[in-house]
C-alpha cells in the first residue's frame, strides 16, 4: 500500500514537473497566422531519439551545397577533414584529402617573407566564395549571404501557438532543417498584391519578410547525382538541408546513442535506488 | 546503513550492495568525459603531421620546423662532420646508438630530430659545444652532430620524431 | 545542530583530528545524525538537487573555460571549437547551458515548495532571505554567463540589460557607460562578464553554506508547518533522507538527459548560433526563459525608471516576505483560502512567463498589467489580510500525530 501511495505521490509530482516545465518554457513563437511564413515538417531519419545521419544523404547534400551554394555562402566552420569523421558523411580520409586538394589555401609566410598558395589539405576549412563580408556585400547589392555552418540550428523558426508545449515530449528538434527545405522550396508566385523590389524574390517561408534576396538557387537537373537519385528540386533541398543539420551539428550522432546509455543506466539506477528507499523507510511509517 | 558483518547476505544486503555498485559505476563512467576533454582535441589531431620541403637545405645548414608545437631540427650535414661521427666511438656514449639508426637509408646526410633537450625541455643551440652539434644554454648538455649526448645533465639523445620521405624532396613529419 | 554532538571518534587516528580540526564531527552531525521531520515528501528533495545542480555548473564551467576563449574576436568559435573538436566538448558545453535551466527549474520548484509550506516564517525568516540572495546571485551569474557565446542574442541581452541602469536619475548614464568599459557593449564588457561568471558561482557556493548553517539551526520544515516537538517526529538524516534525495536526484537527472541529449537547444534561443553583430538587432529580442516573468513585469510599465523599480521590486518584494504574511499557521495544508490564492499566484507567473516571450503590444501588454498587479497584490495586499480573516484548519498535534492519522486514514 505505500508503494502505491508512494508512486501515486512520483506520478503527481512528477505530472506537476512537466506541467511547470511546459508551461514555463514560454519560447518565443513566430507567427503561424495567416501571412506568416509557411514551414511545414518534414520527416527525417536523424529526428527522434534513436536517430541517424542517411550518410549517402549527406553525401548528396555535400555535392549540392559545394556545386550550388559555396558559390555564394561560406562556411568557416567545417574544415575537410570532418567529411571522414564518425557520424559524418562517410566519406574516407583519402576522400577528404583528395577533395581538400581541389582548392588552393593562401599560407606563408614563406623564408623569403612572401605568401604563397598551396593545395588544401584536410585540416583546412572549406574555401569561402569572398574574401570578407564587405567583397560578398558589394557582390550582391547590399545583401550578405550568411555563413551555413551554423544556419541549421540558427533557423530553428519557432513554430507558432502552443506547439512549443508539446515539442519536449515529441522531442521535435529539426526545425532548422524544415526551414531550410521550405525556403528552398518556397519560390512560389507572390499572392495577390504582393510585389518585390528590384531583383527580390517572393518566398513563402522567408522569416525575414516577404521578399528575399536570393535568387531561386534550386532546379531541376541542376546537379548531377552519382548515386542515381532524381535531380529534382525537392531531392536538393531535402539532402542540403539534411546536410546543413549535420554540418550545425556534428556530434548529433555521438549525442544520441550517448544518451542512450545514459538514459538506460539512470533508470535502472533509479530503480534500485527506490526499492533501496524503500527498504530504508520500511520501519518508519512516515 | 548496509549491515556487512551479517555472516550471511540477507536479500537486503544485496539490494544495498548492487544499489552502491551502479552508483560507482555511474561516477566513474561519468568521470571519463572530464578527463578526456583534455586530451588534444581533433583540430589539434589534425595537424600531427606536417610536411617539409628539405630540397633548400644546404650542406651545413639547419633549418628548424614545427612540429606539434615543438621545433624540429633538420641538419644537413657536410662531409667533413659526417667523418668525425663516424670515427666516435659509440659504446662510450652514454645513450649507445649509431648514427645510422638515427637517419633513413638513402638520406645519410639529412639528420631530423626533435629540437627539445632531454633534460628539463629547453631548446639547444645549433652549432655550438664541444662536439659542433648543439649545445643546451639551460643547464650546458652537449650534443654532437647527430644529436647524441656527450656531456652536461641530460640522459638521452635527442629523439629522432616519426618521419618519411615521401618524395625526394619532402619530408613527412609525424 | 540544534543538539548537542552525537559524535564519537571510533578510533585513535579519528580521536586525533577531532580533538584538533572536528570536521569529521561537522559532517557527521550535518549529514548523518542531523534530525529530520519523519514527514517530508519528494518536494523537500529540491535542497539536494540544487546542490547537486551547482556542483554540476561549476564542474562543467571549469571545464569550458579550458578551452573558451573571452574575446569578441574569437569568442563564438571558441564555443563552436567546443562542440566540433574537443573530445567530449559537446557534453560539457550542452550540460552547461542546459544545467543553466534546470538548475532554474529546480530553484523556482524549491521556491514555490518554500511558499507553499510556509517555510519563510520565522524561525527561517533568516534562511529564506540567504535564498533569495542565492537566487539573484543565480540570476547574474545565469545572465553574465549567456552572454559568452558571444551570439546574437547574448550581445543584445547584454545591451538591453545593462541599459535597464540608464534608468537611474542623473548617474545612470555615466553607470552604464563604467559598465561597459566603452561606449557600447564590446570586448571590454565581455571580459569583465567572463570574469564575474567565474567569481559568482563560488560566492554562491558561500551563501549556499550560509544558507545550510542556517537550516540545520533552525531545523527543516515539514508538510504540516508545525515545529518538531519529541525525537519520534524525526528520522536521521543518514540513510532516511539521503536515501530519499538520492532517488530524487537521480529522477531529476533522466529529466535533465532528456533535453540534455534528445533536444539540447529547446530552452535556447537560435538566433544565438548567429555571431553578435553591434549593426542588427534580430526582429524579437528575449531573455532566457527564466527571466521572462520579471521581463514582463518591465515591458508592462509604460515608463523606464517604473518598469524597472517594478522588475526589482518584484524580487525585492520576497526579501520582506516573512514579515508580509502575518499568519501563524505555515503550511497551506491548513490554509484553505492561502491555499488557493498559492494556485493563483503560480498561474500568474506562469502567465507572466509565456507574455514575456510575446512582443509588448496590443492585449499581450494589458494582460502584463493586471498579472503584474496581482503579483505585487498577491504579496502587499492579500498575504498580510488572509492572516487576519482566514479560518484555519486545526494543526495535528504533532508531525507524529499527523503520519499516523494520515496512515490510518488509507
Amino acid at each position: 500500500m505505500t508503494m502505491i501511495l508512494s508512486v501515486t505521490k512520483i506520478g503527481r509530482a512528477m505530472g506537476a514537473a512537466a506541467l511547470v516545465a511546459g508551461l514555463a518554457f514560454a519560447a518565443p513563437a513566430f507567427a503561424s497566422e495567416a501571412g506568416g511564413p509557411v514551414v511545414e515538417t518534414q520527416s527525417w531519419s536523424f529526428a527522434g531519439p534513436f536517430g541517424r545521419f542517411d550518410k549517402a544523404q549527406l553525401q548528396r547534400g555535400y555535392k549540392v551545397y559545394k556545386e550550388v551554394c559555396s558559390t555564394c555562402h561560406s562556411m568557416n566552420l567545417v574544415s575537410f577533414r570532418n567529411l571522414a569523421d564518425a557520424g559524418g558523411p562517410g566519406f574516407t580520409m583519402d576522400q577528404a584529402k583528395a577533395l581538400a586538394a581541389t582548392i588552393k589555401v593562401k599560407d606563408g609566410p614563406n623564408d623569403a617573407g612572401e605568401m604563397f598558395e598551396r593545395d588544401g589539405r584536410p585540416s583546412d576549412r572549406f574555401a569561402a566564395p569572398f574574401p570578407n563580408d564587405e567583397a560578398a556585400r558589394a557582390s550582391f547589392g547590399g545583401a550578405l549571404p550568411p555563413d551555413l555552418s551554423l544556419i541549421a540550428k540558427a533557423r530553428a523558426v519557432h513554430r507558432g501557438g502552443a506547439s512549443f508545449l508539446g515539442d519536449p515530449f515529441t522531442l521535435y528538434a529539426e526545425a532548422g532543417p524544415d526551414y531550410v527545405y521550405n525556403l528552398l522550396t518556397g519560390y512560389v508566385e507572390a499572392p495577390h498584391g504582393v510585389t518585390c523590389d528590384g531583383a527580390l524574390q517572393y518566398n513563402q517561408s522567408f522569416i525575414g519578410g516577404t521578399c528575399i534576396a536570393m535568387p531561386p538557387p534550386l532546379t531541376d537537373d541542376i546537379v548531377t547525382y552519382d548515386d542515381g537519385t532524381k535531380g529534382t528540386v525537392q531531392n536538393y533541398a531535402r539532402d542540403v538541408a539534411a546536410f546543413l543539420m549535420w554540418t550545425a551539428e556534428p556530434k548529433l550522432e555521438a549525442r544520441k546513442s550517448t544518451g542512450l546509455k545514459v538514459m538506460m543506466f539512470l533508470i535502472v539506477f533509479a530503480g534500485l535506488l527506490y526499492l533501496t528507499k524503500r527498504k530504508v523507510w520500511s520501519s518508519v511509517a512516515h | 546503513m548496509a549491515t556487512m558483518d551479517t555472516a550471511e547476505p540477507s536479500r537486503r544486503d544485496f539490494l544495498y550492495i548492487a544499489t552502491g555498485a551502479v552508483g560507482a559505476v555511474g561516477v566513474a563512467s561519468v568521470a571519463w568525459p572530464f578527463i578526456d576533454q583534455m586530451n588534444p582535441d581533433a583540430s589539434a589531431l589534425a595537424l600531427a603531421s606536417t610536411e617539409v620541403d628539405v630540397s633548400s637545405v644546404a650542406p651545413g645548414q639547419i633549418i628548424t620546423v614545427k612540429w606539434r608545437g615543438k621545433p624540429v631540427f633538420i641538419r644537413n650535414r657536410t662531409d667533413d662532420e659526417m667523418k668525425k661521427l663516424a670515427g666516435m666511438d659509440v659504446k662510450a656514449l652514454r645513450d649507445p646508438q649509431t648514427d645510422e639508426a638515427r637517419v633513413k637509408k638513402g638520406h645519410e646526410h639529412m639528420l631530423i630530430v626533435v629540437g627539445v633537450c632531454t633534460h628539463l625541455g629547453c631548446v639547444p643551440l645549433g652549432h655550438a659545444g664541444e662536439f659542433d652539434g648543439w649545445f643546451c644554454p639551460c643547464h650546458g648538455s652537449v650534443y654532437d652532430a647527430s644529436g647524441r649526448i656527450h656531456a652536461g645533465p641530460a640522459p638521452l639523445n635527442l629523439p629522432v620524431p616519426p618521419y618519411e620521405f615521401i618524395s625526394d624532396k619532402v619530408v613527412k613529419i609525424g | 545542530m540544534s543538539g548537542h554532538s552525537t559524535y564519537t571518534p571510533s578510533n585513535g587516528f579519528t580521536r586525533w583530528i577531532d580533538s584538533r580540526l572536528p570536521i569529521i564531527r561537522l559532517g557527521y552531525d550535518s549529514f548523518v545524525a542531523y534530525p529530520t521531520p519523519r514527514n517530508l515528501n519528494y518536494w523537500w528533495a529540491f535542497g539536494a538537487i540544487l546542490s547537486m545542480m551547482l556542483a554540476v555548473q561549476l564542474i562543467t564551467g571549469i571545464v569550458l573555460v579550458m578551452h573558451y576563449t573571452p574575446n569578441t574576436l574569437m569568442a563564438f568559435n571558441s564555443v563552436e571549437h567546443i562542440m566540433r573538436d574537443v573530445n567530449w566538448g559537446w557534453l560539457m558545453r550542452y550540460m552547461h547551458a542546459n544545467g543553466a535551466s534546470m538548475f532554474f527549474i529546480a530553484v523556482y520548484v524549491h521556491i514555490l515548495r518554500g511558499l507553499y509550506y510556509g517555510s519563510y516564517k520565522a524561525p527561517r525568516e533568516i534562511l529564506w532571505i540567504l535564498g533569495v540572495v542565492i537566487f539573484l546571485l543565480m540570476m547574474a551569474t545565469a545572465f553574465m554567463g549567456y552572454v559568452l557565446p558571444w551570439g546574437q542574442m547574448s550581445f543584445w541581452g547584454a545591451t538591453v540589460i545593462t541599459n535597464l541602469f540608464s534608468a537611474i536619475p542623473l548617474v545612470g548614464d555615466p553607470i552604464v557607460t563604467w559598465l561597459w568599459g566603452g561606449f557600447s557593449v564590446d570586448n571590454p564588457t565581455l571580459n569583465r562578464f567572463f570574469s564575474l561568471h567565474y567569481l559568482l558561482p563560488f560566492v554562491i557556493v558561500g551563501v549556499v553554506v550560509l544558507h545550510v548553517w542556517a537550516l540545520h539551526v533552525v531545523g527543516q520544515n515539514n508538510p504540516t508547518g508545525v515545529e518538531l516537538k519529541s525525537e519520534q517526529d524525526s528520522v536521521a538524516f543518514t540513510p532516511y533522507a539521503t536515501v530519499k534525495d538520492a532517488f530524487g536526484m537521480v529522477v531529476f537527472l533522466i529529466f535533465f538527459s532528456w533535453f540534455l541529449f534528445y533536444s539540447p537547444n529547446y530552452m535556447g534561443h537560435p538566433d544565438n548560433y548567429i555571431p553578435a553583430n553591434p549593426m542588427v538587432t534580430p526582429a524579437h529580442i528575449v531573455p532566457e526563459w527564466y527571466f521572462l516573468p520579471f521581463y514582463a513585469i518591465l515591458r508592462s510599465i509604460p515608463d523606464k525608471l517604473g518598469g524597472v523599480l517594478a522588475m526589482f521590486g518584484a524580487i525585492a518584494v520576497l526579501f520582506v516576505l516573512p514579515w508580509l504574511d502575518t499568519s501563524k499557521v505555515k503550511s497551506a495544508t491548513y490554509r484553505p483560502l492561502y491555499k488557493q490564492f498559492f494556485w493563483v499566484l503560480v498561474i500568474c507567473g506562469l502567465g507572466l512567463g509565456y507574455l514575456g516571450s510575446q512582443p509588448a503590444e496590443g492585449g499581450y501588454v494589458v494582460a502584463s498589467r493586471i498579472l503584474t498587479a496581482w503579483y505585487f497584490f498577491h504579496f502587499l495586499v492579500i498575504l498580510p489580510v488572509l492572516g487576519l480573516v482566514e479560518k484555519p484548519r486545526p494543526l495535528p498535534e504533532s508531525v507524529t500525530a499527523a503520519v499516523l492519522a494520515k496512515n490510518a486514514a488509507h
